[in-house]
């Protein structure tokens, strides 16, 4: 299980997470949605340890991420896939380099590495791409490629950032499928990150709005269809915000302040 | 103005902070030997044998100025076979580190920064820590070492370049044999003048990869930030191998 508790985390002043709390029960995937730079990616991190957070904490299988020691991280790490946005493909190696990365550092027979990226690539349907580098593949073959890499790894938890975002319609789709069977053929337990809503109802259990610095509204993806918080909606919807309409927004909240400051 | 001094100087400390905090990070990676033994060959290559070329370019004029300059001071003042002790002292001692180390704070630690901070920017430096590799094992030390390794070698080479132009144009463009020239050469020589040069570019060769690995790992924003790191670190490892340079002078050559 993982479990975002009280989260907050600041850059300088801009006060980004402002205390995220929700859980992840084992075998579910939670999609967490919202705007663009309201800190998803930035709390997903925390899972990873590659950020800390300035008060609060994530708890994954009852660690707390950000006190284990070095070597502690590295174990947990050894558990956990993480899909990037932009894939951060190493562009140095071969994509069979690539995947095998993670594999090599498990002091894996070479044998044993050629099966298992094999297999990968087999997964997100790149059978025979091994010896192509980055720079040849196309955004969506790059993101199936970081996808490949994760897997490889048969871990236990899967997080991505942003997986289809950039990616034409189709490409997104195959993406999203992609990720279904990867849960159905591996059993993982998933965090989605995306704006994207109709990839959220494929690919989540759950959903979670993060609207400044916070979770707005959680629930299964019926439940989120169906609501009535008009923020959510909105966004859901993907409406623009109308003039009129900041009562949506909480009093003294950002958004309320900046549509007051732009009617003056 | 006491202000801007006063933030200037706070600023320098936190830098110098963080910077030893690195390499705390870095001497913390050492034990990872299978992680960074692995990538130590292939940089040595990089920093060492790919910088033979401008070091050796630099150093073989440097040798062809250093001769001319001695004879165009010397003439009818000092024997012309002291040409040879200038140019040997001054390029062992002095100008082969110096020069090979500002070219290289250029062309190693400029390479450096860059390519760290593109990996930095582009989340290649996450994506290593969420694959479990600790950065400073993978990327730091083996540049770091192989600077430190591979520079002496550099500037060893450039060194007999910078000593055989200077023979070159003293014997051809000036009235000295080889003999005489050699003679000068031998005239002050004791072998710590090469060791001398040898340890500044050891010095040279620790600062600027570890400049170069700091700021391009410390690397914020996009493309803006990729070129600042990297201008930073030429003007930092500059700077720090002019001042190491008067260290080395000031605790090694310093009269007992």
């Amino acid at each position: 299980m993982i479990a975002f508790r009280e989260l907050h985390k600041a850059f300088g002043p801009k006060q980004v997470l402002r205390g995220v709390s929700i859980e992840v029960q084992d075998g579910e995937t939670l999609v967490i949605v919202g705007g663009s730079g309201t800190g998803k990616s930035v709390a997903l991190k925390h899972v990873v340890g590659l950020l800390e957070p300035d008060a609060g904490e994530v708890e994954v299988d009852g660690q707390v991420v950000s006190r284990l020691r070095r070597k502690e991280l590295t174990e947990l790490r050894a558990h956990i896939g993480y899909v990037f946005q932009f894939a951060a493909l190493f562009d140095s190696m071969t994509i069979f380099d690539n995947v095998a990365f993670g594999l090599r550092r498990r002091r894996m027979g070479e044998a044993e590495i050629r099966t298992r990226v094999a297999e990968a690539l087999g997964l997100v349907d790149l059978p025979g791409a091994e010896q192509q580098m980055p720079a040849e593949l196309s955004g969506g073959m790059r993101k199936r490629v970081g996808l490949a890499r994760a897997i490889a790894l048969r871990p236990k938890y899967l997080l991505y950032d942003e997986p289809t975002t950039g990616l034409d319609p189709v490409t997104a789709a195959v993406i999203d499928e992609l990720m279904v069977r990867t849960r159905e053929a591996l059993g993982v337990t998933s965090i989605v990150i995306t704006h994207d809503m109709r990839s959220a109802y494929t690919v989540g259990d759950r959903i979670a709005m993060l609207y400044e610095g916070r979770i707005r509204q959680e629930g299964t993806v019926a439940e989120i269809q169906q609501t009535t918080d008009p923020l959510v909606r909105q966004f859901i919807e993907g409406r623009p915000s109308p003039r009129g309409t900041e009562a949506a927004a909480p009093p003294g909240s950002d958004e309320e302040v900046a549509v007051k400051e732009s009617q003056r | 103005m006491l202000a801007a001094v006063g933030r200037g100087s706070v600023g320098l400390v936190e830098e110098i902070g963080r910077l030893g905090h690195f390499l705390a990070d870095t001497l913390r990676a050492v034990p990872d030997l299978r992680t960074w033994g692995r990538q130590l060959f292939p940089m040595m290559r990089r920093i060492g044998v790919d910088s033979l070329p401008i070091a050796l370019f630099i150093s073989a004029f440097t040798g062809i100025v250093l001769a001319l300059l001695a004879s165009y001071t010397f003439t009818g003042a000092v024997p012309l076979y002291l040409v040879g002790t200038l140019v040997g002292k001054t390029t062992m001692m002095e100008l082969g580190p110096v020069l090979t180390g500002l070219a290289l704070a250029g062309r190693v630690g400029a390479n450096i920064a860059a390519e760290l901070g593109t990996m930095r920017v582009t989340e290649q430096v996450d994506a290593l820590e969420t694959l479990a590799y600790d950065p400073h094992a993978y990327l730091v030390l083996p540049r770091v070492i192989a600077g430190t390794l591979m520079f002496p070698v550099v500037v060893a080479f450039a060194m007999a370049m910078g000593i055989f132009m200077g023979w070159v144009a003293a014997t051809t463009l000036l009235p000295i044999t080889t003999a005489e020239f050699l003679r000068g050469l031998r005239l002050f020589y004791v072998p710590f003048d090469i060791q001398f040069g040898l340890i500044k570019a050891a010095s040279f060769g620790f600062v600027i990869t570890l400049i170069g690995c700091h700021l391009g790992l410390g690397t914020r924003g996009g493309a803006e930030g990729v070129g600042s790191a990297t201008t930073r670190t030429v003007v930092y490892s500059a700077e720090m191998i002019l001042v190491l340079d008067a260290y080395w002078a000031l605790t090694l050559l310093r009269p007992a």
